[in-house]
């Protein structure tokens, strides 16, 4: 359908919600569950089926062009930072995959303002932060403005 | 109920407000931070930051890496690439500032946890091909915005961002932004000397070649809605390269991507027969475009050309030859793992049609249009280049900044900059976000002041169309079909149907002309007349209609632009029937648009090209 959500899984805790970048995962007023309500606004980003503590959410494809009887699972481990699929295909043959997602812990990422302050002089020249040390290289490369040309090159 | 009575509103102040949380966006705030120690950043995000923008999903390579400390290219030779891609017109100056910063901003992707492949024998970074390299980005956007919110003094999420505020004591200088909050209907005025627009670029304004339930597995995010042009547009800054729009050749129904199967699986198309074709169409390419086609690499454009051709021949599908390459387990890995780390929808379309590539070659086809600025396109607003190289005529100011005081941008945001992707994305939200930290503190304290009778005009026009729907819902019994309202859905099908038939959609096979282009325009004319009438049944709607309204407005500006250039620049893209070939002649410069909002008119010019490199 996109995504859709089992009923006896789901226990409205919003998560989905949360994430959804197309705004369509919604809590049902009735059943205080989550739901697709926009399904062609859906792009099968995968990203409340990775959020979902439950596992309560998985995908149909598209009706249009999708034959029923396939699946795609996902199991997100975001402290063992590993990724793992289970491709399923309508006949039946399955593949299976496995990538990592992080290198260092989660929350780890220093604030820019961790480091020393910018020198006034840097304000004034063409480099950004961590530069050029984070280039790897002596020097930021420039042009000089007598290089410009007009008519086709 | 009044709906306004109820409604609050919000005053937000800041130093730099970053209009979108995607790459671009997290970039400029990051780097705002780092040069801004003590000023207030915002950052506001209609989604949620940790899963917005294009990269959402994720990503399986990194398409824009020079590789300098390995001297595998210079900022030149990405220029040069770009140049050739985009048939000669880019802005050069914009491109290498780019380029030269985008390697250390992928540095710090891996410093922050992104986990980069590497090339066993040398340890360098495992090239996809020249530009690309390749990840395992299923993190990278989560990654990212970790950055970007231990940076900013506030992150606003699910606030959707309508209309730009300007100074009300100087002319033409942006003082904030206004707009909703998507959970709790709270109305927003953020007031701010500096704004930096980070949005999205447009899927959705061409018909999708699925409209059913598949109508959201377009190419580009079915939430990139246009918000990159149509708050510059509608502030009056001027536009660059609009009618430069992007058709993909991609695998059929889920558009996954190609790029890694091209370059690094070394897998080749052919058509229905097993021939190759391209070279059927080598001389009516060049008769279009002249020496253009004997450029290498072939530009995306003329790639899309010969396919097309050969298509319309009768000799379709075009297939991806993968059988070969996918008998090593190593590469077949990479195959799907390249699809399940940017692309889901690929997977699932493969497997619920039993298409293992190991055994069968997949299918390819032509996306509908897209407009944006990151990719093998560069749409975008015209702004002004790095004050130590950029000709006369591209500088008016700090870097980035757009015609309007005070207005930057990144990413999908900026025209001229093909090929700038994620990382080049990210590193054009830092080279703003510097410029607008440098342009905060030489603003001092004569700071813009927002007028309030404006920002109570635009909160009543933002509701309206919940207004629309509750008056207009009584009249009916139920149901869809008022007389008085069109739902968000209807404009926007509308929308897509005015695009694909009169400017250049797949079912015209991406051909217009100046009749059909005029034709287009009277009717995009009464949809913006319509767009009064939007009725919207709840915020998440609301939402949606002022999607809407961006799409609009930037398809508007897309119609203009065609109908101004009289040549085929990038046939592959789209033909202007009445002008097949291309022009260097009169053509060989960009296109720029100025929307002025009281009149509603659309003022058209050219600039000059400048090459900075050889």
């Amino acid at each position: 359908m996109p995504t859709f959500v089992y009923m006896t899984r789901c226990d409205g805790c919003g998560h989905c919600v949360d994430i959804c970048p197309s705004d369509i995962m919604h809590i049902d007023k009735t059943y205080r569950r989550a739901y697709n309500i926009e399904p062609n606004m859906c792009w099968e980003c995968y990203s409340c089926v990775k959020a979902c503590p439950q596992n309560a959410i998985d995908v149909r494809g598209y009706a249009d062009f999708a034959p029923l009887g396939h699946s795609v699972r996902v199991l997100r481990e975001e402290k063992k930072g590993v990724i793992s699929w289970k491709v399923k295909f309508r006949d039946g043959r399955e593949k299976n995959f496995e990538s990592p997602i992080r290198t260092t812990p989660w929350g780890s990422i220093k604030s820019p303002s961790d480091y020393d302050a910018p020198s006034e002089e840097a304000f004034k020249s063409q480099e950004l932060a961590h530069e050029p040390g984070a280039l790897n290289i002596e020097k930021l490369p420039a042009l000089t403005p007598d290089k410009l040309k007009q008519g086709v090159v | 109920m009044g709906l306004l009575s109820g409604r609050k509103t919000v005053y937000v102040d800041s130093d730099v407000l970053v209009i979108g949380g995607g790459m671009a966006g997290c970039g400029a705030t990051y780097e705002a931070r780092y040069w801004g120690r003590d000023l207030n950043i915002v950052c506001v995000e209609k989604a949620n930051i940790e899963r917005s923008g294009a990269v959402a999903q994720g990503l399986y390579a990194i398409n824009c890496y020079m590789g300098m400390q390995w001297d595998e290219n210079q900022p030149e030779d990405h220029v040069r690439y770009a140049r050739n891609d985009l048939m000669g017109l880019v802005r050069e100056d914009l491109g290498y500032d780019i380029a030269r910063h985008v390697d250390s901003s992928v540095h710090k992707f891996e410093e922050w946890g992104l986990p980069i492949m590497k090339d066993p024998e040398t340890g360098r970074y495992m090239r996809e091909g020249k530009w690309q390299i390749m990840i395992h980005g299923e993190s990278y956007k989560p990654i990212v915005a970790e950055a970007a919110r231990k940076a900013a003094s506030k992150v606003y999420n699910r606030i959707m961002v309508t209309h730009l505020l300007m100074d009300k004591t100087k002319a033409n200088r942006v003082a904030g932004a206004v707009g909703f909050n998507v959970r709790t209907g709270d109305f927003y005025v953020f007031r701010a000397p500096a704004v930096i627009v980070a949005a999205g670029g447009a899927s959705h304004i061409y018909k999708p070649r699925a409209v059913g339930e598949g109508m959201g597995r377009t190419w580009y995010a079915p939430w990139s809605s246009a918000s990159a042009y149509a708050l510059p547009i509608l502030a009056g800054a001027k536009m660059t390269q609009m009618e430069n729009r992007i058709v993909l050749t991609r695998f059929k129904d889920g558009y996954g991507p190609v790029g890694a199967y091209f370059l690094h699986l070394k897998t080749y198309t052919e058509n229905a027969y097993g021939n190759e074709y391209e070279s059927n169409w080598y001389e009516n390419t060049k008769e279009l475009v002249g020496d253009y086609i004997d450029r290498h690499p072939v530009p995306t454009c003329l790639r899309n050309h010969a396919i097309l051709e050969e298509v319309k021949a009768g000799r379709g599908p075009i297939r991806m030859v993968t059988k070969e390459a996918f008998q090593d387990p190593h590469k077949e890995t990479i195959g799907w793992e390249n699809f399940l780390g940017m692309t889901i929808g690929q997977a699932v379309v493969w497997a619920s049609q039993n298409i293992d590539p190991k055994h069968t070659n997949p299918e390819l086809t032509t996306s509908e249009p897209y407009v944006m600025g990151s990719h093998a396109t560069c749409s975008g607003a015209w702004a002004s280049g790095p004050e130590d190289y950029a000709p006369d005529e591209y500088q008016w100011g700090y870097n980035r900044m757009m015609t309007v005081d005070g207005l930057f941008g990144a990413g999908d945001t900026i025209g001229g900059t093909a090929h700038k992707f994620s990382s080049g994305s990210f590193a054009e939200g830092r080279i703003a976000a510097k410029a607008a930290v440098n342009y905060v503190k030489d603003l001092g304290k004569g700071r813009p002041q927002v007028d309030e009778a404006e920002y109570q005009n635009l909160k009543k026009e933002v509701f309206k169309p919940m207004e629309n729907y509750e008056v207009g819902r009584n009249e009916i019994v139920a149901g869809t079909v008022s007389p008085s309202y069109l739902l968000p859905i209807h404009g926007l099908q509308r929308l897509e149907k005015i695009m694909d038939e009169y400017v250049g959609g797949i079912s015209a096979h991406y051909m217009t002309n100046k009749p059909l282009l005029t034709r287009g325009l009277e009717l995009l004319g009464m949809l913006k007349e319509d767009l009064d009438h939007l009725g919207a049944e709840d915020l998440h709607q609301l939402q949606r209609a002022w999607e809407l309204q961006h799409r609009v407005l930037a398809s508007e500006s897309v119609t203009h632009h065609t109908m101004f250039r009289k040549e085929t620049r990038w046939p592959g893209y789209y033909y202007r029937g009445d002008h097949m070939k291309l022009d260097d002649k009169d053509w060989h410069c960009f296109t720029l648009s100025k929307y002025h909002r009281e009149t509603n008119e659309w003022e058209m010019e050219k600039a000059p090209v400048y090459h900075i490199v050889d």
